[in-house]
């Protein structure tokens, strides 16, 4: 009898239920306001887009294992997260062939090709993103929205030019699919801290290092801001992808440190990183440069920040 | 000649400096956004080689053991300073889209590494061949590559447009050239693709029971050879 109740194992004996499909679902879950907000936003385009880009996510990552006789894993939900972001990430008016070849880039390259999910060196969509970005600069900047063709209001924001807030916030505004409703963001977000998905830590010290550096630096990128003007700041702060990527892409569990310090040191490179791409850089966003270049600094942050256990390493 | 043939298969497919040595790795990223500026490369990398290989060979029993890298080097950059000034005259455009990395040519490392590890111990004949086989080699890796960013990035070989651009302005369909692979990362990602390609086919030729990947100079593969003799490639410290 009491053989039974004592049971001898090694460790973990606590274990959580969550596994990669249940987070990976969630995950799904919480884009889908965003993704729903873009097809109500831009109409038939931008669903074509999403169903593409997540069909080919999740076809290549099918194809590539079969044909590499691994074990498959399309039902873990990442490849479908991974398409979803990157559909979220492109411009309505972008033809689907580009979402597609995205999607066979995130999958194939960034994330196969170096092992697959949990050993990719930056977040697959993002990379993906930037590959388009670089590649077709005219198709992914060009916006149009109720049939004109106009800047993003981050663009007009970097221009000089006044900006109305409350659409930004709300979303009625041209940018890529995903991008452009902080409140559907939001709602995504919120559900996955409360299903303890997410937590605060990363987008937390991204977003206050972002406002902090914009409140500080604005005034010098654009002489009639003043410090910390509070509109400029909430035009930064809803404008571009600042919240999709903060959210959704910054927190990858793959791409983002496991180390409390380490989260905190990460979203403050990220908001500064942003902060510099937006104010100084070429382009209006800089939000998907700053995430990547932050994911491939990841394993040294790991490193300088990994706690040492208790007894051990003391000072000599 | 048998061996001189040797040294050119040798150079193109065994030891290919691109594809299997990793060799000039410099140059093979930064020139080779067009297949002409791959062979425009190769070739003048060849001329220098070969000569570099002929007078380095001559010299062999001249130069003094602990000076042979200066004296190496003052050979190799006389025949450099000819290529760019012959590039300069005859064909001032490619000498213009190859910019800084002519001169470079003297601090590749398979012009060093040749004169050191196969020049400086060998015949004058075969130091040639070596260095026509090691260059044709490193010509073969670049126009490949060269090809490869050109069709893709802007759907031309050797500037002729073999793919018809689209024009969204005017409503045409057509290629959109991917503009990454004439980039910086494009150089990465299609030599990483062409050197997966490249080990794929050798090691099914391998399984055939030809065996193509030898390293030079010893009979059994480099973890039963024990040190071979006087090899040294440069990998630590080229460029």
């Amino acid at each position: 009898m009491s053989e039974n109740k004592l049971k001898m194992s090694s460790s973990p004996h606590i274990r959580s239920k969550a596994t990669t499909s249940n987070i990976m679902l969630m995950v799904t879950i919480a884009l889908l306001p965003a993704a729903a907000f873009g097809v109500w936003n831009f109409g038939l385009p931008a669903f074509g887009m999403l169903v593409t880009t997540t069909v080919t996510a999740v076809l290549t990552e099918y194809i590539y294992e079969k044909l590499m006789h691994k074990k498959i894993t399309v039902g873990d939900w990442s490849a479908v997260v991974t398409g979803l972001l990157l559909g979220l990430n492109m411009p309505p008016t972008a033809p689907w062939w580009m979402g597609a070849l995205g999607s066979v880039f995130a999958i194939l390259i960034v994330k196969q090709l170096f092992g697959g999910l949990g050993q990719n060196f930056m977040n697959p969509a993002l990379g993906a993103r930037c590959f388009l970005l670089i590649s077709f600069t005219s198709q992914m900047t060009t916006f149009v929205y109720d049939g004109v063709t106009g800047p993003t209001p981050l663009a007009s924001l970097k221009s000089g030019e006044a900006v109305n807030s409350m659409d930004m916030l709300i979303g009625t505004i041209p940018g890529t699919i995903g991008e452009t409703s902080v409140i559907a963001i939001i709602i995504g977000a919120i559900f996955l801290i409360l299903m303890g998905i997410i937590d605060l830590r990363i987008p937390g010290t991204y977003i206050v290092t972002f406002v902090i550096f914009i409140g500080i630096f604005g005034h010098f990128a654009n002489p009639n801001v003043g410090f910390f003007d509070p509109q400029y700041i909430t035009a930064h702060l809803c404008g571009g992808g600042l919240m999709l990527g903060a959210w959704f892409m910054a927190t990858d569990y793959v791409t983002s440190p496991i180390t409390k310090k380490g989260q905190y040191v990460y979203g403050i490179l990220l908001g500064v990183l942003t902060g510099l791409f937006r104010l100084f850089g070429a382009s209006a966003e800089g939000v998907s440069y700053a995430i990547i270049i932050s994911n491939l600094l990841v394993p040294l942050i790991e490193r300088v920040t990994l706690p040492k256990p208790f007894g051990k390493g003391g000072e000599k | 000649m048998n061996k001189c043939t040797e040294r050119v298969y040798n150079g193109l497919i065994k030891e290919n400096p691109t594809f299997v040595l990793m060799l000039g790795m410099c140059p093979t990223l930064a020139v080779t956004t067009s297949a002409m500026n791959g062979v425009g490369m190769g070739l003048s990398t060849t001329v220098v080689l070969v000569l570099s290989n002929m007078l380095i060979s001559m010299l062999r029993k001249v130069i003094p053991d602990s000076v042979r890298m200066p004296a190496f080097i003052v050979v190799v950059a006389s025949f450099v300073t000819i290529v760019q000034f012959l590039l300069e005259g005859f064909v001032p455009s490619l000498y213009d889209s190859l910019g800084i990395y002519i001169p470079l040519i003297v601090v590749n490392c398979i012009i060093l590494g040749r004169a050191e590890s196969y020049a400086s111990k060998n015949p004058v004949l075969p130091s040639i061949f070596d260095g026509i086989g090691m260059g044709l080699g490193f010509t073969f890796g670049l126009t490949c590559i060269g090809i490869v960013r050109e069709l893709i990035g802007t759907g031309a070989i050797f500037g002729a447009q073999i793919l018809p651009l689209a024009d969204t302005a005017a409503g045409v369909g057509g290629y959109v050239p991917v503009t990454i692979f004439i980039l910086p990362p494009g150089a990465f990602l299609v030599l990483a693709f062409l050197v997966a390609a490249m080990n794929k086919i050798r090691k099914r030729a391998e399984k055939k029971g030809k065996k193509i990947a030898e390293p030079q100079g010893c009979g059994a593969d480099c973890a039963s050879c024990g040190g071979c003799e006087g090899k040294v490639f440069p990998t630590g410290n080229e460029e």
